[in-house]
């Protein structure tokens, strides 16, 4: 009889916990979003459960930077990873569902215009070429080399791109045809940018565009285009150091961290915060993306201490904005 | 009848027989395609990600380091979404499949029920995993878990366990099922002593081949959220969890946060650093040594059980 009593009692418990697990977890943080922000967030979560021995869990998903702030918004995850400041859609989303957040700069992607190592007569690239070679107009239309600039040869043209549903896909087509989201649709088009990858490596007339860390670890079979600064007029290469100085414009692109003010409140999660901006600019560069200035790691975690909420945006994605631009703004914050 | 001489007769069953030849080694021919591809398939896999097939690939976590990452969180996920799949879809799938075979009354409901099964097989997965997400995650509030994740699998394989239960049972004689309510059994001491067992090793088959497609299923888990990074496994039941003393229930595992093998293979096709293709392939091997020994566990099963049964 003690048996089954035992027996019994053991269910009970049981089925009280499996509804009652959630408590149980409360020590995890809880990360999703862009697959851009992805690498350097997944450094600092397995580093920082490697300090703290475990005792704090974090996961880390890859939902798009419009995926992530759904859930952001819907109050589910803590920390939202994005590849472009928030939107002022998701910004109402946000505040109809009382969820006010700390946003944080925390690297620089540049956006890598590439194209086949073999490729000699491309030696730079201006923004104009690139939007005769990208824009709507330019569907069927051009498919030659010499079609886009007639000192180059009379040669088909492979376009490789990023899928319309990526981040990078919005920053290009802002950035070069002048209208987020407005390209030709006759390009080889994927979101997984290794495909990208291996389309340039093999053909050589083939030019393609990705994030910066795809071409810095595939360096040996891309060649990363030059690309002319429209306000300097000078051909600049694509590079960490180009990107820190500002020259490397206008395909250079912060992204963000955008962590729950309520979140925050939770020592792990500030904790984290800490742990994150303090070794940001090592992991940074360890997974090919560009840190920030120190300065500005140091005023993401003054915000989050002095409980600065918003976003110093508006709204907006912009083009071409410098470090310079981000720290005099989020000092005015 | 006009008559046939005896050379236009052997003629006849010459033409014959070259058909059948020609058949014969055509269908050899398509055998053989199927096989090589998987073979060189596996083998392509074995060669690129050997490297990375040792024990402690199956010991570790995913990192960021190509070299150091393993496939832990990604199995045990895995196995777990599983158990909860097959805790759920088995009792209900034989249970349907014997209430259509032997309680249900032939008319139009039990044929309209019959219709939407056969249906519900042909359904895409990403449909299961939108589903799941508006039913499981959200409106009973299971969250990103692997009570989740075990549910929409089981949703997923349902047909199939319920089409096979069904097979199953069509192949038992007539006589035994006559025999038994002869003797004055009732319809549940039928099922009971002799549908369900002689059923048995066609069921099981039925539901590890369900399984086996299930393991593989990556869209409906993407949809309903599983997670990318994850360094940590479910709790272990009556183990501390690390807050405040607290011990783990005996089902708080159901609720954790998880990773499955297709989403981890699918994150290391997709990262820059070309070093962790040998890790992808690696995994792919391992995915498929997965689906393979449950397939062959089927077969041993079946073979095992039909021994067994002696009409």
């Amino acid at each position: 009889m003690f048996k089954t009593s035992q027996l019994v009692s053991t269910f009970a418990v049981a089925g009280l916990t499996l509804f009652g697990a959630q408590a149980a977890h409360a020590q995890i943080v809880k990360i999703d979003g862009s697959s851009t922000v992805y690498p350097i967030t997944e450094a600092v979560a397995e580093d920082f459960q490697k300090a703290k021995k475990n005792a704090v869990k974090v996961t880390v998903g890859i939902s798009g930077t419009g995926g992530g702030f759904k859930k952001f918004c819907r109050d589910e995850i803590d920390i939202s990873n994005a590849s472009r400041p928030i939107t002022a859609k998701e910004m109402e989303d946000c505040k109809a569902a009382g969820v006010e957040y700390v946003e944080m700069p925390i690297a620089y992607d540049a956006l890598t215009i590439v194209v086949n190592p073999k490729n000699t007569f491309l030696k730079q690239a201006t923004i104009e070429e690139l939007k005769k070679l990208w824009e709507p107009a330019a569907q069927g239309k051009i498919t030659r080399w010499n079609q886009v600039n007639p000192a180059w040869p009379d040669a088909p043209v492979k376009l490789f791109g990023a899928g319309a549903d990526s981040g990078t896909f919005e920053y290009f087509t802002e950035a070069v045809v002048g209208k987020a989201k407005s390209s030709r649709g006759d390009y080889t088009a994927s979101e997984d940018d290794n495909v990208l990858v291996q389309g340039v490596a093999r053909d050589i007339n083939a030019i393609g565009y990705f994030g910066y860390a795809y071409y810095a670890e595939n360096m040996s079979r891309l060649k990363g285009l030059p690309i002319v600064n429209p306000k300097t007029g000078k051909a600049v290469e694509p590079s960490g150091a180009n990107v820190e100085n500002a020259s490397y414009q206008p395909l250079s692109r912060p992204i963000f961290i955008y962590v729950k003010q309520k979140s925050l409140e939770k020592p792990e999660i500030r904790e984290f915060v800490e742990f994150y901006m303090k070794n940001a600019d090592q992991l940074v560069r360890e997974v090919k993306y560009v840190p920030l200035p120190k300065a500005i790691y140091d005023s993401n975690v003054k915000h989050a201490k002095d409980k600065k909420v918003g976003s110093v945006f508006g709204g907006k994605n912009e083009i071409g904005i410098t470090v310079e631009e981000i720290m005099k703004r989020e000092a005015k914050m | 009848m006009n008559s046939m001489t005896t050379e236009q007769i052997r003629a006849l069953i010459a033409r014959g027989k070259m058909k059948d030849t020609i058949f014969q080694a055509l269908g050899i021919i398509c055998l053989a395609i199927g096989l090589l591809v998987i073979f060189l398939l596996v083998g392509d896999m074995l060669i690129r990600g050997l490297e990375r097939l040792n024990l402690d690939f199956f010991f570790q976590y995913a990192s960021r380091r190509a070299a150091q990452s393993g496939i832990l969180s990604a199995w045990v996920g895995s196995l777990l979404v599983m158990l909860v799949t097959a805790v759920a879809a088995v009792p209900l799938g034989v249970a349907a499949g014997i209430y259509l075979e032997e309680y249900a009354r032939r008319n139009w409901v039990t044929d309209i029920i019959e219709i939407n099964i056969t249906n519900l097989a042909a359904v895409p997965s990403i449909v299961y995993g939108l589903l799941a997400l508006g039913i499981f995650v959200y409106a009973f509030g299971f969250g990103q878990s692997i009570l989740s994740a075990g549910l929409t699998l089981a949703l997923l394989i349902l047909p199939i366990v319920i089409v096979a239960t069904r097979e199953a049972i069509r192949a038992i004689p007539a006589m035994i099922r006559e025999g038994s309510m002869a003797v004055g059994a009732t319809r549940w001491q039928t099922c009971r002593y002799h549908i369900i067992p002689y059923s048995m090793p066609g069921i099981l088959t039925g539901v590890i081949i369900g399984l086996a497609r299930a393991i593989g299923e990556t869209a409906p888990i993407i949809t309903i959220g599983a997670l990318t990074f994850i360094a940590f496994l479910p709790p272990v039941p009556f183990t501390a969890t690390g807050v405040d003393g607290a011990t783990a229930g005996l089902f708080d595992w159901v609720m954790s946060p998880f990773t499955v093998m297709p989403i981890q293979i699918f994150n290391w096709t997709s990262r820059p650093d070309p070093a962790f293709e040998a890790n992808a392939a690696a995994a792919g091997f391992v995915l498929m040594g997965m689906v393979l020994s449950m397939n062959g566990l089927a077969i041993w099963l079946r073979y095992r059980m039909r021994k067994n049964i002696k009409w």
